[in-house]
């Protein structure tokens, strides 16, 4: 579907999810640059976060990759935030995003003047390299 | 045999602040003094009920807790649903008493957050520093959420859809402050104003920090019996009407309405148990982590239609003297939140229903809902009590 922008950086402070063997296909996407959902073979449900069954029927879920767009469907700014790596960046916005595909999914928009921040703000996916597995999704506005 | 569940014994621990407690004491102190209330010998209580999450790991779960008091019970639940978990216990116990599973239950709560970790609870950050996050809480880890954050996207959501006000929602603590100047043991009893709140430095947007809750130490408990033991004892019995709970999530990324709650769901069920209409209910003890949690609750319980909530606080029905008086104790707002507070909304409930409310007391208090939000508006457990036999 869509390859995004992966940025390489050097450290990494921030927490990180433990990699398992049903997220570790998402996380390893999003290393490559691509936004994954879930898709139900039985029920067509779509869901995220990743899980081993599908949360309406049951069934095994299969991996949708997505387009990597979607508009802010609700979001704070911190301004408060004990964790280093995280008070570095205040204020920032951690948002909800509803995916063109469906899926509302849980990020962040640092680096992002707070005050563009809006629900219905349309936002496209960037990844950041945390580690060799791991790839984390972020959102920015659609220019 | 008359098995309708009653709450007959009430104890505090210290609190705002206790640093000669540790959150094993408080449990105890507080269990003392309920048992003490209750009239009862302690060697009676058959059943132990606590939600574990003020001492550390496995140090006050109910197992340890049980076997630290003494109590060889033959019914316990640990149930933990975050700071609702105290409106959960007392479902559970309504139906074990009326099925004979035990036949007084004690539930008991203690924290020594303020004196042990001091005021990180809301902004600390949820995962420090760089660790490995299992399970979904995983999918939130990299992103520096806070808990203040959880419930500002609620705010900003209703915002968004119904034009609530910042200023509306100040008035709930405005509210609460004011219930909080007659309690001794609130933690915050100076009277505040909207602009006050308003004016108070923006912790998440739309929270300022006024909108949040206090952090402090504390503890509770609570005896729960029959009808038929409660004839002997010497508090007049409060009466549990009706009590439900259920969840709409855990983690906040998994939220479906960030302008509602479980309370939609599961406060119909309480109402018809109870059989009583909200008409009939003269006392609020809701879960104040947040204004915005309260006006969900007051919302997705029925006392307004959704999205009415704003308009209808900013009329003053909340406050004292109004129609729906909320949080008499001074609230999580400005009395008492030592991590989950919804043990404190049931022991306020039942001070108030026995005519024991002091300067705060709530005039002909007849019936009482205790709301309890856990989690991040994720499970809401509700239980309406009443001072008359059902």
């Amino acid at each position: 579907m869509s390859t995004h922008e992966v940025v390489e950086v050097e450290e990494w402070a921030k927490p990180l999810p433990q990699i398992d063997n049903v997220n570790a296909e998402y996380w390893q996407a999003a290393r490559e640059g691509r936004l994954l959902v879930q898709q139900c073979p039985a029920c067509g449900h779509r869901q995220w976060y990743p899980r081993a069954l599908c949360t309406e029927c049951g069934a095994e879920p299969d991996w949708l990759e997505t387009a990597g767009r979607g508009t802010v469907h609700t979001f704070t700014v911190i301004r408060q935030q004990g964790t280093p790596a995280f008070k570095a960046e205040l204020p920032y916005a951690v948002v909800m995003v509803d995916l063109e595909e469906g899926p509302r999914v849980f990020g962040a928009m640092p680096g992002v003047d707070v005050a563009r921040v809006a629900i219905g703000l349309p936002v496209e996916v960037y990844f950041v390299a945390a580690a060799d597995d791991t790839g984390v999704p972020y959102w920015r506005p659609i220019d | 045999m008359d098995r309708t569940p009653v709450i007959v014994g009430i104890g505090l621990s210290d609190h705002p602040k206790a640093p000669h407690l540790n959150g094993v004491q408080h449990h105890v102190l507080a269990a003392r003094r309920a048992i003490a209330d209750a009239g009862i010998e302690k060697a009676s209580i058959d059943g132990y009920v606590n939600a574990g999450g003020g001492g550390g790991m496995m140090v006050d779960d109910a197992v340890t807790m049980a076997e630290y008091l003494g109590i060889d019970h033959r019914y316990v639940d640990g149930t933990m649903t975050g700071g609702s978990s105290f409106e959960f216990h007392v479902q559970h116990l309504a139906a074990a008493i009326r099925d004979g599973l035990c036949d007084t239950a004690l539930v008991t709560y203690g924290s020594d957050q303020l004196t042990r970790m001091g005021r990180s609870l809301g902004t600390g950050g949820m995962h420090r520093g760089q660790q490995r996050v299992a399970g979904p809480s995983g999918y939130e880890a990299p992103y520096g959420n806070s808990l203040v954050g959880s419930y500002a996207m609620h705010a900003q959501r209703h915002m968004h859809e119904f034009g609530t006000t910042s200023e509306q929602l100040a008035e709930i603590a405005v509210g609460v402050r004011e219930f909080a100047s007659l309690n001794p043991n609130a933690i915050y009893r100076d009277p505040i104003t909207v602009d006050d709140v308003l004016s108070s430095r923006m912790i998440a947007d739309p929270l300022h920090l006024l909108d949040c809750c206090a952090i402090t130490d504390g503890g509770g408990a609570f005896i729960m019996t029959t009808a038929d033991r409660a004839k002997d004892l010497p508090q007049a019995p409060v009466y549990v009407l009706g009590a439900a709970g259920g969840q709409t999530h855990w983690n906040i990324s998994q939220q479906s309405d960030f302008t509602s709650s479980a309370g939609a769901r599961v406060g119909p069920i309480a109402f018809e148990q109870a059989g009583v209409t909200h008409d009939d209910v003269d006392l609020l003890m809701f879960y104040d982590s947040f204004t915005i949690t309260c006006l969900i609750l007051l919302e997705s319980l029925g006392f307004v239609p959704k999205g009415q909530g704003g308009p209808f606080v900013a009329e003053g029905h909340l406050k004292r003297g109004g129609k729906w008086p909320l949080n008499t104790d001074g609230g999580g707002l400005s009395a008492c939140h030592p991590g989950m507070r919804g043990i404190f909304l049931i022991l306020e409930a039942v001070r108030q229903l026995r005519g024991q409310g002091g300067e705060a007391q709530v005039p002909d208090c007849e019936v009482a809902i205790a709301a309890g939000s856990g989690g991040w508006l994720s499970c809401i457990g509700v239980a309406i009590l009443g001072k008359e036999h059902p």
